[in-house]
């Protein structure tokens, strides 16, 4: 920060990092909005506080753990090293506060630090409400919470260390490439949800007596397709936040200063701008023509298509992108119906479609699109091929999604906590405080009563 | 008295580091948060469990075939 260019340099990427989490916080907002829409009223108060909530428990539990998780796991460990060193993100690390750098920090993570676990951290809350929305008007909020820790604090970030960082094992040998994280946020967190599922159950009336699944539709679209217009919006922040704004990408003599991707490979502004909007359109497309024109699904299929696109949006030509957006939406809704009917899921709000289905796809997709294209700047990392992808989609979805989330619910529910009793799910989540509210207005009733009493 | 380990502006700010106040307690911090964590969930969970065994005892059959699904469940 001793001159003028370096000091411009490190503020703008600070205040870079900063503005996405600002718009990523959207994401979260429309998330709620979301929620609250397709769960029944009875539910509505129960639903807003579960998706509420995670934002504290995910927050602190990613300071205390989750952001040295990222830059410490990247070799495993125990894959192909050990455990690396990182004292700037341990939670008792001075540059995790209030730090100007001083003489002990030539780095400079005391400027980016704590924006870019923000940006981090956002992602982290992104990967738990994809599990809230597929679990309302069931689970109990106790269980969600450290359901939401997992995959918020621990197995996402695992995933990033591994296959979204530029020195990740991956990368490094599987040429895993997932730019604006298909599978790194999407694929793992329908599968953690899809996981929660197979044990928590459907709700009730959701299936027939011989099987037949029925629709439990959104009390209200339009809070639900407001929502999942400020959840496009929050987008924009999650793919800025993808990027590093300014490297110097010149290997050898010389600089040349760009963005780039997670890996430190060469991208634009304007190329992902490109892809965001033209696979946001190939999804609406497809959705609203599979759909027959449902809005619910509609909406979904718009961000499905940005999610089917994103492994390779740093590189693909924007048409590329609407077909993949397309196609990943039409894998996405059938296969959505098809485990419905076939093992009886009841995904409230298409979440596994949409983020598992579809990030699964995105990952997959890449492997061809992008085959032979190089992984990393490092020329000795392996590049990029369908065999590798199809791999890394494979732990994405399951081993660091679908399993966790398994296992995590298995064991809650043995435990006895992790699903409501029927009477109270028949009543609604909100009954109790129904009946309070109701006690509350008969009391102030009856005072009003009492007090014309007196006038008179 | 100060919390602080510099006392103005004036010096030569590259020899601020950080700049919260008592520096040095990072650990029991971490420590502390760590059980107001772990406190939190346990006395969530415990407060769950019985308000919906509470709520269970209070729905019983007769109350739960006088409600009002139509209306509930829209």
């Amino acid at each position: 920060m001793d001159n003028e260019l370096t000091a411009l340099g490190v503020i703008f990427t600070e205040f870079y990092y900063w503005l996405t989490v600002v718009l990523m916080f959207l994401i979260h907002v429309g998330f709620c909005m979301y929620e609250v829409g397709a769960s029944r009223h009875k539910n509505h108060i129960h639903t807003l506080m579960k998706n509420t909530m995670l934002i504290p428990l995910v927050t602190i539990t990613f300071f205390f753990f989750g952001w040295w998780i990222y830059f410490a796991f990247p070799n495993g460990p125990g894959i192909i090293g050990g455990l690396n060193s990182a004292d700037w993100a341990e939670p008792w690390s001075p540059l995790m506060g209030a730090h100007l750098g001083g003489v002990e920090d030539p780095d400079g993570w005391s400027r980016i630090n704590g924006v870019f676990w923000a940006a981090f951290l956002l992602f982290s809350w992104t990967a738990a409400s994809i599990v809230s929305g597929a679990v309302i008007e069931r689970i109990r909020s106790g269980a969600f919470w450290i359901l939401a820790v997992a995959i918020g604090s621990f197995f996402w970030i695992i995933d990033a260390a591994w296959g979204w960082s530029a020195d990740g094992w991956m990368v490094q040998k599987l040429g895993y490439h997932d730019a604006y994280a298909s599978g790194v946020i999407h694929a793992i967190a329908g599968g953690f949800a899809l996981g929660v599922l197979c044990v928590l159950g459907p709700r009730i009336g959701k299936f027939a007596a011989d099987g037949t699944p029925r629709n439990i539709n959104p009390r209200n679209p339009w809070l639900v397709t407001i929502g999942l217009f400020l959840i496009y919006t929050g987008f924009w922040g999650f793919y800025v936040a993808c990027n590093i704004p300014m490297w110097d990408i010149q290997a050898g003599d010389g600089v040349f200063y760009s963005a780039t991707n997670i890996y430190l490979a060469p991208t634009t502004l304007s190329a992902i701008t490109f892809n965001f909007l033209m696979s946001l359109s190939g999804g609406l497309m497809a959705a609203y023509w599979i759909s027959k024109g449902d809005a619910f699904w509609t909406y979904s299929g718009g961000l499905a298509g940005i999610i089917a696109a994103s492994s390779g949006n740093d590189l693909y030509h924007p048409i590329q992108a609407m077909f993949i957006a397309c196609l990943g939406v039409i894998v996405a809704y059938k296969m959505h119906y098809w485990v419905e009917r076939k093992f009886k899921i009841d995904d409230a709000v298409g979440a596994v479609a949409v983020h598992g289905y579809a990030g699964f796809f995105g990952v997959v997709i890449c492997g061809f699109m992008l085959w032979g294209y190089p992984s990393s700047p490092n020329p000795e990392y392996a590049h990029i091929t369908p065999w590798g992808q199809f791999i890394g989609a494979i732990i994405m979805f399951g081993v660091l999604g679908f399993l966790p989330g398994y296992v995590i619910s298995k064991i809650l529910n043995a435990m006895g906590v992790l699903r409501i009793p029927a009477a109270v799910e028949i009543a609604g989540l909100d009954s109790h405080a129904a009946d309070e509210i109701e006690a509350d207005r008969l009391a102030v009733i009856e005072s009003e009563r009492a007090e014309i009493q007196s006038l008179n | 008295m100060s919390t602080g380990t510099f006392e103005n502006w004036a010096g030569n700010i590259v020899d601020i580091g950080v700049i919260y106040p008592f520096e040095g307690s990072e650990f029991v911090l971490v420590i502390a948060g760590l059980v107001f964590w772990v406190c939190w969930h346990i006395r969530q969970m415990k407060a769950e469990n019985a308000a919906l065994d509470q709520q269970v005892k209070e729905l019983s059959k007769e109350k739960l075939k006088s409600l009002d699904l139509d209306d509930l469940d829209v």
